[in-house]
């Protein structure tokens, strides 16, 4: 009986993989195709850059505080706080502020995806979409993968720039160290690869966040407790990709350019 | 009912485009078998729609009813089985080379599926939008359409302001508005109180008898089939009249469903004389 049970799961599992790849492929061609609603996704743009922009804004903030407070503390006891602003933002454009746009973006668009277009599925209005000769993939799903990933490339930017913003903050204030050490520092150690790396990570975050969102609301069955079911794992996985990813592109990256 | 002037007489359709009509049956299924983890849900169903006709699909709630409709227009496929749909074999059909086939029917769903984020006018005109036909032209064609319909005072209204009967028509109207060559309704009055269900029924009666547009309707209520049959459009005092004593449309026939499958198809005349203990039951 166990071992069915497992069976059943592993087969589940392999399953959901191919139909995602599958989807995740087909809405990605899409955008080389005509048709492109270009309406739709001006929308999708506004409402997952400059609805997320409020949460990217105050978690950079924070994060770059937190940052500055923790390694002033320890770097004190090195007699190295001259080197906060290096630190600061070399975590926050290297590593911090992709993935934590990625993970708030993620917890507020792919929930919403999934819940959307999972109300969509079960109020049958994506089969009378289709009914109608327009491809829901193409008209609803292409367009929030393009806005996903071309919106959170700047709000990873946004995020970058308020956690070093923060981290001077509280160097200044509550630290009472000097700001324009801060500054110096933490521009003259960035290099490009620096940046090419904190720059590459949230394109693929944003694909993974969206492509999983749409996955599960499309696929939603059994009414709005599906819905609500089809939310939770959008929300899960997508977190639990990007955090996974995020590993690997590091590693990868760190290949291709290597620290000096 | 008021008489609608772009209906009052038989012809051209008012707010369509025409399109190819094609020779031969509309709709054929021919052994179509379908199951979703579990026992078949439809088994060895056969049967056509000729053009003009209007087929009439009974049967009891959770019989397969639904399926066999979307499986009519590509929505699902069989397992077994083929179905065509305007003389082209569908069952193994790209999605993509359906959208064309799906663009020449009109589909009504069963709580209408009108898009809550549209007004009705875009929702009348979501085929035409797509189409990126001028937005003059759009808001006369939908006009037009609501006005068939009589919801003229709904053009910038949304969904969520609408009832349940007027929301059906708004989806009536969505299906007509491009004039298809085959209408599909999935129990367009399920869940309406009798006098907004005659209103839908007058509607699909006024379709068939107007533009004489081949369909088939899901239904579970005998009394709206029997309405269908026993009732025309009289184009000079613009509502459904009855037709004499003892006669019935005779393009309206019909088909009945028993566990998945089809255990009668025939004229309301055979229906009202069968034996099959199953169809006795469901008529009484």
């Amino acid at each position: 009986m166990a071992l069915e049970a497992i069976e059943k799961s592993a087969k589940n599992l392999v399953l959901t993989l191919q139909e995602y790849s599958l989807f995740a492929v087909r809405a990605f061609t899409n955008l080389y195709r005509p048709p492109i609603y270009w309406p739709e996704f001006l929308i999708q743009a506004d409402i997952i850059g400059f609805g997320s922009l409020s949460i990217v804004i105050l978690t950079g903030l924070s994060t770059g505080g937190v940052l500055a407070l923790q390694s002033a503390a320890t770097l004190s006891a090195f007699g190295a706080t001259a080197v906060t602003g290096e630190f600061v933002s070399l975590t926050m454009i290297r590593e911090l502020g992709p993935i934590l746009t990625g993970v708030m973006v993620s917890g507020r668009n792919a929930s919403s995806m999934a819940s959307e277009l999972g109300s969509m599925v079960v109020t049958e209005q994506i089969d009378a979409m289709r009914a109608l000769g327009v491809d829901p993939v193409r008209k609803l799903v292409t367009p929030r993968i393009a806005a996903t990933i071309c919106m959170l490339f700047f709000l990873t930017i946004v995020s970058d720039a308020c956690g070093i913003a923060g981290g001077g903050l509280v160097t200044v204030f509550m630290n009472h160290q000097n700001g324009t050490q801060y500054l110096n520092m933490a521009w003259e150690h960035l290099r490009y690869p620096d940046i090419v790396q904190g720059l590459v990570k949230p394109l693929f975050f944003g694909y993974i966040l969206s492509s999983i969102g749409c996955f599960y609301g499309m696929r939603t069955s059994g009414g709005t407790q599906g819905v609500g079911r089809s939310t939770i794992q959008a929300v899960v996985w997508s977190s639990v990709f990007i955090i996974f990813v995020d590993f690997l592109l590091t590693q990868v990256l760190l290949t291709l350019m290597p620290p000096l | 009912m008021s008489n609608s002037p772009a209906f009052a007489q038989p012809g051209p359709h008012p707010f369509g485009q025409h399109t190819a009509m094609h020779a031969g049956p509309v709709v054929v299924f021919r052994n179509v078998t379908i199951a979703f983890d579990g026992p078949p849900v439809l088994e060895d169903v056969s049967f056509s729609v000729a053009p003009g006709e209007t087929r009439i699909l009974l049967g009891p709630a959770g019989v397969g009813k639904s399926v066999l409709l979307k499986l009519a227009n590509g929505l699902l496929r069989p397992d077994e089985g083929s179905i065509l749909l305007f003389g082209e074999e569908i069952s193994h059909m790209p999605e993509e080379q359906l959208f064309p086939l799906r663009i020449r029917t009109g589909m009504v769903f069963q709580e209408g599926a009108l898009f809550d984020s549209l007004s009705v006018r875009d929702n009348v005109a979501y085929q035409l939008i797509q189409e990126q036909v001028p937005d003059d032209e759009i808001d006369l064609r939908v006009r037009d359409a609501l006005r068939f319909v009589e919801l003229e005072g709904t053009f910038d209204l949304y969904p969520s302001s609408l009832s349940g009967g007027m929301r059906r028509r708004v989806a009536i109207a969505r299906a007509f508005i491009r004039r298809p060559e085959l209408l599909l309704y999935d129990s367009p009055t399920g869940g309406l109180d009798p006098l907004t269900s005659t209103t839908i029924i007058e509607l699909i009666v006024k379709e068939r008898d107007v533009s004489h547009t081949p369909s088939i309707m899901v239904t579970h209520r005998i009394q709206d089939a029997f309405l269908l049959c026993n009732n025309r459009f009289d184009p000079e005092q613009g509502c459904m009249v009855p037709f004499p004593k003892g006669e019935t449309d005779p393009s309206t026939t019909f088909l009945m469903l028993e566990e998945g499958r089809l255990i009668f198809d025939g004229s309301l005349h055979e229906l009202i004389s069968s034996q099959n203990p199953f169809v006795r039951e469901f008529l009484e």
